[in-house]
Formats: structure tokens, sequence, C-alpha cells
């Protein structure tokens, strides 16, 4: 469904990514993790079209997307969620939804977007209501926003970054198990990016591992595991990879 | 106090507060298509006066020259101006959008003197009129010009159609939005581009619907737009960039400055007061009277 073959982004001489190749397969979990600044989320918004690849390709259905603009990008069926929720807040969180909805499916149809809108935020849990405001959200409820404006723009691929930021151990879980229901229900592919290894392991079929902008480590969750590089860059001990954290998000600070 | 003096006075006050209504919803219409601009693309229109005089002579050849029909006239001139919009933002504007904010305005200003100097060239300086003569109603020591009630309702006619615009479509909503974060709205799959077409062609079509008001009032020339353009810009100032609610309060406040001034002496004092007000609510409150955004 999505072929990504050598795909390298510079920031001036810091490659953020660098000659990175992956497949995702229709119906799968892809897992993307990586400590902070391996470039996880530079290769999310190289796929949305937020940034345009320095070199290598991106096949989505047959069909080369690399350096299309994000609205292509997403009516072509490519949807995302945010690391950190960015709601309209003087819009009710209906026309939130129904806004994706309208626009992100590419023809713009008023029918089409409240039905998506009320699908999608059924799927995720949060109220119908058109009266239903922004402003009581929490993490939790901002987080579930984001997936449901996602869904509405009717996604074959979502990627999902670090969607379980700033939520505890249960509700954790839960938002695993609601990316699972999407996938299973819903039929979308689903690439997730995260940081936290524990809940992700759990959902997964597949997982690909990055340190500073190349992959080290592909394969099944418990391969991975026990992947020597991995647990070395990754699950390794405390300190260095503090030190590590420390200097990717000083050099990734300006692009990220 | 004399009892039959503040009689008088007090119609003539009346009049007054009434006839300050009837201008402030005129402003309110030109302010809400230079905020629509700004909070949409984040440019200001130097040159938005100067696009409303187009307008005014427009309608002065489709209707006295030509001698179109009003009811064929008027949307003919909205529609030019709303051409004239989207030709602005397709030529000066799109070229210029990650440019520096001086740029912008330097360019847009530019546009101003070009129209003047076209205007120039193509009318001549002679001020022209439609020729026509509204009555004037009187209810009781009152009077007040059919013109200006005409001008009133219609404003408000034209802001109530870009409200429900704004609040019942999914474009409107989409321009709503977008001023509150540009970034997040490509991502939603918005094609940014058109939609500031849109909301340019819109623009020009507010300033259009200001137009043909005004040329109901008052002769246009090559710089009438100074006149009028000077006020437009301090009131959406005053209510804040970009804040529509703002710039609604605001034309009020100042219409009711000018129309209360001119009442105690010349209409020009009116205008002195109101730009005086102006000045000092820079320094009280230079974020403009409600704030802006969350």
């Amino acid at each position: 469904m999505l072929l990504v073959k050598g795909l390298v982004k510079r920031f001036g001489g810091f490659a953020a990514v660098n000659n990175v190749s992956f497949e995702v397969a229709r119906g799968e979990i892809l897992g993307l993790i990586g400590p902070n600044g391996s470039g996880k989320s530079t290769i999310f918004n190289v796929l949305s079209g937020t940034y345009r690849p320095t070199a290598g390709s991106i096949v989505f259905d047959g069909h080369e997307i690399a350096g299309l603009a994000p609205h292509q990008i997403i009516n072509r069926g490519i949807g995302r969620t945010f690391q950190i929720p960015r709601p309209f807040r003087r819009l009710s969180l209906f026309d939130n939804v129904a806004l994706a909805g309208y626009y992100g499916q590419g023809r713009h149809s008023r029918a089409k977007a409240q039905a998506s809108a009320e699908r999608a935020l059924a799927v995720v849990g949060l109220p119908i209501d058109p009266k239903a405001k922004v402003g009581g959200l929490g993490a939790a409820g901002l987080k579930k926003l984001e997936l449901a404006k996602a869904l509405a723009t009717e996604p074959k691929l979502l990627l999902a970054d670090e969607s379980l930021g700033g939520l505890d151990e249960h509700e954790m879980s839960r938002a695993a198990e609601m990316l699972r229901r999407i996938r299973d229900e819903m039929g979308i592919t689903i690439i997730w990016v995260e940081h936290i290894m524990g809940v992700l392991m759990r959902v997964v079929d597949r997982v690909i591992v990055l340190d500073h902008g190349e992959k080290i480590a592909e394969g099944s969750p418990g391969a991975v595991a026990n992947n020597p590089k991995v647990i070395e860059v990754y699950l390794g001990t405390e300190v260095p990879a503090l030190h590590k954290l420390a200097a990717a998000s000083h050099a990734e600070g300006a692009p990220s | 106090m004399n009892f039959a003096i503040f009689e008088v006075f007090d119609v003539y006050l009346l009049e007054a507060v009434v006839n300050g209504i009837l201008l402030g919803g005129v402003l309110a219409l030109m302010a809400l298509g230079l905020n629509l601009i700004f909070g949409v693309i984040d440019v200001v229109w130097i040159c938005y006066a100067e696009l409303i005089m187009i307008g005014m002579y427009g309608l002065y050849y489709a209707y006295a020259v030509f001698g179109l029909p009003m009811w064929l006239a008027a949307p003919m001139c909205i529609a030019l101006v709303a051409v004239l919009g989207l030709l602005l933002h397709y030529i000066v504007i799109r070229p210029l959008l990650d440019a520096a904010p001086i740029n912008q305005l330097l360019a847009t200003g530019g546009v101003l003197f070009f129209l003047q100097s076209f205007a120039t060239v193509a009318f001549g300086i002679d001020f022209r009129n439609l020729g026509i003569r509204l009555p004037v109603l009187a209810i009781g020591d009152m009077h007040f010009s059919y013109a200006r009630l005409l001008a009133f309702l219609a404003a408000v006619a034209g802001m109530v159609t870009i409200y429900l615009f704004m609040t019942r479509t999914y474009i409107g909503t989409a321009i709503r939005a977008i001023a509150q974060d540009r970034q997040i709205m490509v991502l939603m799959g918005v094609d940014s581009r058109r939609l500031y077409l849109v909301t340019s062609a819109l623009g020009g079509a507010l300033a259009g619907l200001a137009a043909c008001l005004l040329v109901l009032q008052y002769d246009v020339h090559p710089f009438v737009g100074l006149s009028f353009g000077p006020i437009t810009f301090m009131i959406v100032v005053l209510g804040g960039l970009g804040n529509f609610i703002g710039g609604f309060v605001a034309s009020f406040v100042f219409a009711e400055i000018i129309s209360l001034g001119g009442l105690y002496s010349d209409l020009e004092w009116g205008y002195v007061l109101a730009f005086a007000f102006f000045i000092l609510m820079m320094f009280a409150r230079p974020q403009g009277l409600l704030t802006r955004r969350s």
C-alpha cells in the first residue's frame, strides 16, 4: 500500500532522515519507534506533505506522492493526527470534525462531511451533539478529537503521531485498543509513531526502530525487543539514553 | 434650564444619534471587508478605499452614463470590484505571501497610487454623481435622508449575508478556522490558495457594495478614497485587526463621535474628534477595543 524508498530529509547539513526505506501492507498496524529526535516526526511530516523530501520516493496506492501539497495527499487518503492537539477552539466540536470531513475527502459534500463526522465521533467516543464545545475536553478528549478529525477525512492510511503522550496508564491502553478497533472495523491501515514502547508493542503487527534518522531494526515486536542494537540505542541504560535525548532534541530543535 | 430649549436640543441630539447609527452601518460594512482580508490572508489592503472608488465610478458609468437600470447596475458594480479583489490577490498579494509585512504594505500602497492615477487619467478630476435626489424623511422636527437609510439597510443586509455564509457553510467555517490556525488547515485537506481567492473576491464584493451605497450619497472623484479610507483603517485597528466583532463595535463608536461632534460644530470637527479619540485609544488600548484572538 505504501512503499517508501531511500527517503532523505536534510535541514541544512543535518540529516533528520537518512536513507530510510520501508513498506506498509494493507490492513497492517506498523509501529515507528525511536528515541526523541530519531526522525519519526520528520518522516510523518514528509509523508503528509508538510516537508518536501530531499531525496527518495514515496509510492502510495501505486502513485508517487513525494512532494505533493498536504491537501493533495490528504485527499488521496492519508490522514494524520498530531502529537500536540491543535483544535479550532472557536468552532464547535462537531464543526472541527466536519470541516476535516468536508475538505479532507476531496469532493466537497455537506452530507458526506456530516456523515463522516458523526461516524468518526462515534468511533472515538465523543459526543455528536452539535452544541458541544472544544473547551471542556481534557488531554484524553483532545487526543480523541485529533483522531476523529483524521478519521473524518476517510483515510485509507492513518498516521497516528504519538497519540498516547500525556495520557495515564488506563487511558493509554484504551487508546491503543481504539487504534486496533479502527483497523479491525474500519479497515484502515495505521502507522503509529510512539516513544513509549510498552503499549505499542502489544498492538502493532510490525515495528521499525529509528535512531539518528536511520532505520536500525525492523520486525515483529518480539524480535525487535530482543535485538541487541535496539536494546543498545533504545532500551539501554538510562544514563546514555538521557544523553542521547538531550543531544537529539538539541539537534532537531528547529525543524520539529 | 429652559424647558423649550431642552426640547429642541433633545430632538437634534436624537437626530444626530440616529444619523450616527446610519453612518455606522456603512463604516461597519467597509471594516468587515478589510477585517476579512486581514483575518484570513494576514495582509492589509492599503488600497481598499481605492477599490471602492473604482466601484463608485463603475456604478456611475453603468447607471448615469450608459443608463442601465439600478437593479442591473448595482450587482454589476459589486461583481466588478469582486473581480478586482481577485486580481489584486492573484497579481500582487500571492507572490508576496511569504514576504515581510512591510513589503506587502508597500505593494498594496503602490496599488493605491496606481488606482488614483488611473482614475485621474481615465475619468478626469471632475466630481460626478448619479444625479439621483432621494427625498428626505421627516419625523417631527427630525430629518433623515432616504439615501442614508437605504445605505444603512443594505449594509446591514450585506453583513447578515456574510454572517450566514460564515456560520452556515463549510467554506465560511473554513475561512473562520484559517483565521485561527493557518498551518493546520492545509493538513485537514484545505487548499489554502483557493480559500484565499474566495476570501479576496468576498472582500472585493463588500467593497463593491460599499461603493454602491457611498455613491448614492457622495460625489465620486479620483481621490474620494482619502475621505473614508483612513477612517476605515482606524476603525479596524481600534477594533483589533482581524476581529470582526471589534470592528463592528468600533464602527458605531466612530460614527457617533463624528455625528455628535458634528452636531456641536461643523462636520469636519467631528472627524477631528474621531482622529483625536483614535490617538488617545492607541495609548490606552493599543491592542484594540476587544482583545484579539484567544
